[in-house]
């Protein structure tokens, strides 16, 4: 058993004191510095990307200013650019994904934390995170076969016997579009809000449910109105989560949303979406301002899901430090 | 109504909803082996020897491959590990061991920033920084690109399993006289493999299928691509580029390079999770 | 694991310099609207010479031009030739001129998919301006039947699928219009990319054409190889003489027999609503984009003999794919201006 050496692991405090040289012969210190280069190096990439955006979107941003977001006309030809066609159509695409994805999510994610035995859901959770994985590509190639025809030949046409008075389902089922779109992020995302709801609802302490019961509500009531509202914030962190996932998403957007920048209030219409613009436009781009009317789109987009995903990291770390907080001592 | 009559609706209600979640979860579960069916099925038969051997052939005729492709698959994802995981990795080394909390308070945001950035974004800032001012598009460029979006999910998955690593592991290390730099590799990183090695490998599965960042950099290639600087074929971007075509032959071989993706996607989802498969939960990007 | 990972690794190294051998690999990127001949050009010609790979990406014409203007591919393609705004900004930024060289003769057509008509449809001028206005909606209409009496054609509505990026294909069919309607050409004009006032849009003739056969009731334009390798039906358009004509090797030639003669030094001529009694009115050459000079000659000299060879024994190959060879003085041109690429 070796006594403890008399070499002190170098700590701050006592390091200031000597020069940075000699501080380095110190394999400690060499460390230090170099995992510290690593980790700035993080930051700093981050922080030339925002720069990088910035500059390369001078042209658009002195000649249109703020008047980019509001305009909806989009002609290369003439050099009139505006964003209005593709903000809409990202968040549509994204509000049509999130009104299907959720109600999916959390009714799934009630069952796998709530009712499923231990093993059946860690086993179901598994090929949720697994479909979580699937390449975006694929889920385009998926729309374009499958979800596009059923939509155009059964779906649309459905919706628009049925529901054909409201003006979102009005005019010609071309079975590419808004609709379409948000179906195929739906799928996408569902995962997400899944994975992070079980999680949140799993750590709701056991003895809220069991208040509930006590009280006599059903199973269901215990679930609903206890056990859900307590894991709300958690919930909604994983819709934002889902929300930032989807405004971003391009490949599958862009097979299937049918690149025509227009704004309509018909989910049938085809549309277009920041990523799926900036994919199918940015090598094409003849001219500068073309292409950095382009980038501000770039920047628009990292901006909306900069302040999302800040969002939804907020709501998650309240949720979980807060049932930490009520739980048994 | 009695009290037993609502007491019925109740729990028939509840019964119902409930009936509900499970549909729920059925239905989202099915849709992976839904889609794993319909590849298999509509790409299963054209995954031949010509597949992963020949070139592809001149539009519109048949017998072509995405051998290329493959290969420029596998040498952007060697770059992309080069570039990402040694960033990750010995960034998250800093965070747990050595960092103070405010500075790593940015870090952990910078991270989270980068994750979050659309893949379209990232491949923007490639072609700015390693496309235009070199004037060719390179393999380089792409695994870059591929790089950049790997090193956040390392990053983060390995500062946590680094901090989970118990105290009593390094007190004892550090109580025998071992330094700091010593205690990290060979105490603390060895404790926490199995973590590090799930954070690697699903990272990497990620950038696999990602194709948004690849338009931009790689570009594509009809033949071998030699070396790292010249454009490359990929597999992503080979999908795309067939399934919005119309022709019958490339719709095929979409789908086989689909499978052929998703299989490999889904392989390394599934070791890296049983390679933690005792029960400890895998932190989700 | 560290054994598996030596193999593993050690395989792609040998992977990587086993194909990094001495080939001569030369970029290009542009037109998809030539793509199917290009692609067994330059496969042809690499079997003729295996050391030189001429990699050529079908991102449309916007695409050639742009990414030849910033230099990051050696050559580009388009079916519009670049207008004096686009050579000047070219020239600025290099200091030395970009040259346009015709390869190939071709045509956009109409295509479409309707559920249960299977002859072929005749288009007025005013029935194809109409429609991509989006004046003309429905299929039974007026304009559309009158010139196709004894096809049943149905009372739904047109969809109209156009490309969605930088184009020639587009440039061609917009010029088209914008010559043979006068409210095309204040309202949307002719370029690569423009405001469409109706439809969706695919990505690239491939993507035009997988959108037109999968939509019951669309109306694209597409080249014609592309119609024809797809088995879609396309349709007769009227030219400036009257007669509803078919795009096919003959009545493309006639439409670039008036240019043949007057070809312009530059080579950037249209030949849309071409006057003569057999030509098809939607028909345009396309273009090789090649810089003036090249920092690199062993790349400047397989690009000079590709050229050479596609102006000589690759013409042959055009026919068996639907694109109409050069016309005989132009062809003698071309091999005088080859001289300009230093």
């Amino acid at each position: 058993m070796a006594a403890p050496s008399t070499t002190v692991p170098s700590a701050g405090p006592v390091a200031g004191s000597r020069s940075f040289f000699s501080r380095l012969r110190d394999g400690d210190e060499i460390a230090r510095l170099v995992t510290f280069l690593f980790a700035a190096w993080v930051v700093f990439l981050t922080l030339v990307i925002v720069f990088e955006l910035w500059q390369s979107s001078v042209l658009p941003r002195h000649k249109f200013g703020f008047a980019f977001l509001r305009t909806s006309v989009w002609d290369p030809v003439f050099d009139q650019f505006g964003a209005l066609p593709f903000i809409y159509g990202t968040l549509v695409t994204s509000a049509v994904a999130l009104v299907i994805a959720v109600p999916f999510g959390i009714g799934a994610a009630i069952f796998l934390a709530e009712l499923a035995p231990a093993r059946v859901s860690d086993t179901l959770e598994f090929f949720i995170d697994l479909l979580a994985a699937v390449p975006s590509v694929i889920y385009g190639v998926l729309g374009i076969f499958i979800i596009v025809p059923a939509m155009r030949d059964f779906i649309e046409p459905w919706l628009k016997e049925t529901l054909g008075f409201l003006p979102l389902f009005k005019g010609p089922a071309y079975g590419i579009g808004f609709l379409t779109a948000g179906m195929v992020l739906a799928i996408m995302v569902v995962p997400y809000i899944i994975s992070v709801s079980r999680e949140v609802l799993l750590s709701v302490p056991r003895d809220q449910r069991e208040a509930a019961l006590a009280l006599g509500s059903t199973r269901w009531e215990s679930t609903w109105k206890v056990v859900v509202p307590f894991a709300r914030t958690g919930i909604m962190g994983s819709i934002f989560l889902a929300l930032a996932r989807a405004l971003g998403e391009t490949m599958a957007v862009t097979m299937v949303i049918g690149n025509t920048p227009l704004i309509s209030a018909s989910l049938f219409s085809p549309g277009d979406s920041i990523a799926s613009v900036v994919a199918s436009q940015f090598k094409e781009a003849t001219g500068d301002l073309y292409t950095q009317s382009l980038v501000e789109l770039g920047l628009v987009l990292f901006l909306l899901t900069f302040v999302l995903n800040g969002l939804a990291r907020l709501l998650i770390l309240l949720t979980s430090r807060r049932g930490a907080g009520t739980a048994h001592a | 109504m009695t009290m037993n009559g609502q007491l019925r609706w109740r729990k028939l209600v509840s019964n119902f909803m409930l009936t509900m979640t499970g549909v729920c979860a059925l239905v989202s579960v099915s849709v992976l082996f839904f889609i794993l069916g319909y590849l298999v099925y509509n790409g299963g038969a054209s995954i031949n020897w010509n597949f992963f051997t020949k070139l592809p052939a001149p539009v519109g005729e048949t017998g072509g491959g995405m051998a290329n492709a493959i290969v420029g698959s596998a040498k952007l994802l060697l770059l992309a590990t080069l570039v990402g995981v040694p960033n990750g990795f010995f960034g998250a080394i800093y965070l747990a061991e050595f960092s103070g909390s405010k500075i790593a308070f940015v870090v952990r945001y910078a991270a989270d920033l980068l994750n979050g950035t659309p893949s379209i974004i990232i491949g923007i800032f490639a072609y700015a920084i390693l496309v235009h001012p070199f004037n060719h598009f390179s393999t380089y460029a792409g695994g870059f690109a591929l790089g950049v979006m790997m090193i956040p999910i390392t990053l983060r998955s390995t500062e946590e399993f680094l901090l989970g690593v118990p105290r009593a592991l390094r007190e004892g290390a550090m109580a025998l006289g071992a330094s700091k730099w010593k205690t990290i590799a060979t105490v603390i990183v060895p404790a926490a493999y199995r973590g590090i090695l799930t954070a690697i490998l699903l990272a990497f599965a990620r950038v696999a299928g990602e194709t948004a960042p690849l338009l931009f950099t790689a570009l594509g290639n009809r033949y071998w691509s030699h070396g790292f600087n010249e454009p490359t074929a990929s597999l992503p971007v080979m999908i795309y580029t067939y399934a919005i075509s119309a022709y019958d032959d490339w719709h095929r071989q979409a789908w086989a390079a689909g499978l052929v993706l998703l299989a490999l996607v889904l392989i390394i989802n599934i070791i890296a999770r049983s390679i933690l498969a005792r029960g400890i939960s895998v932190p989700r990007s | 694991m560290k054994r598996l990972a030596a193999i593993v690794l050690t395989t792609f190294g040998l992977a990587t310099l086993f194909v990094a051998n001495a080939a001569l690999s030369i970029t290009g990127a542009g037109a998809t609207f030539p793509y199917p001949m290009y692609s067994k050009w330059f496969d042809e010609y690499h079997k003729k010479d295996a050391n030189i790979e001429i990699n050529y990406q079908s991102i449309g014409s916007g695409g050639g031009i742009r990414q030849v203007t910033e230099g990051t591919v050696d050559f580009g393609a388009s079916d519009g030739p670049m207008n004096d705004d686009q050579l000047k900004a070219y020239q600025d930024k290099h200091g030395f001129p970009v040259l346009h060289f015709p390869t190939v003769l071709g045509a956009d057509v109409p295509t479409y998919n309707i559920p249960g008509v299977t002859q072929e449809l005749n288009f007025t001028q005013d029935a194809i301006a109409g429609i991509f206005l989006g004046k003309i909606t429905k299929w039974n209409d007026p304009a559309i039947t009158g010139a196709n009496k004894g096809v049943n054609l149905p009372a739904n509505d047109i969809i109209v699928v156009h490309r969605a990026e930088g184009s020639g294909t587009t440039y061609i069919w917009t010029d088209y219009l914008s010559k043979i309607s006068e409210e095309w050409k204040n309202k949307v004009g002719k370029g690569t990319s423009v405001k469409w006032p109706v439809g969706l849009g695919g990505q690239g003739n491939e993507g035009v054409s997988g959108l037109v056969k999968q939509t019951p009731n669309s109306l694209g334009y597409v080249e014609l190889i592309y119609a024809i390798q797809n088995k879609m039906p396309y349709g007769k358009v009227r030219n400036s003489s009257g007669a509803f004509i078919k795009a096919d090797l003959a009545s493309v030639t006639a439409a670039a027999a008036g240019a043949a003669k007057n070809m312009p030094d530059d080579f950037r001529v249209s030949i849309t609503d071409a006057p003569g009694k057999t030509a098809y009115p939607i028909s345009s050459f396309t273009w090789l984009l090649i810089p003036s000079k090249f920092s690199d000659a062993s790349k400047r000299d397989a690009l000079k003999g590709f050229v050479k060879w596609m102006l000589a024994d690759g013409q042959n190959d055009t026919e068996a794919l639907a694109y109409a060879r050069l016309p005989k003085e132009v062809i003698a041109k071309e091999m005088k201006a080859l001289d300009r690429i230093q």
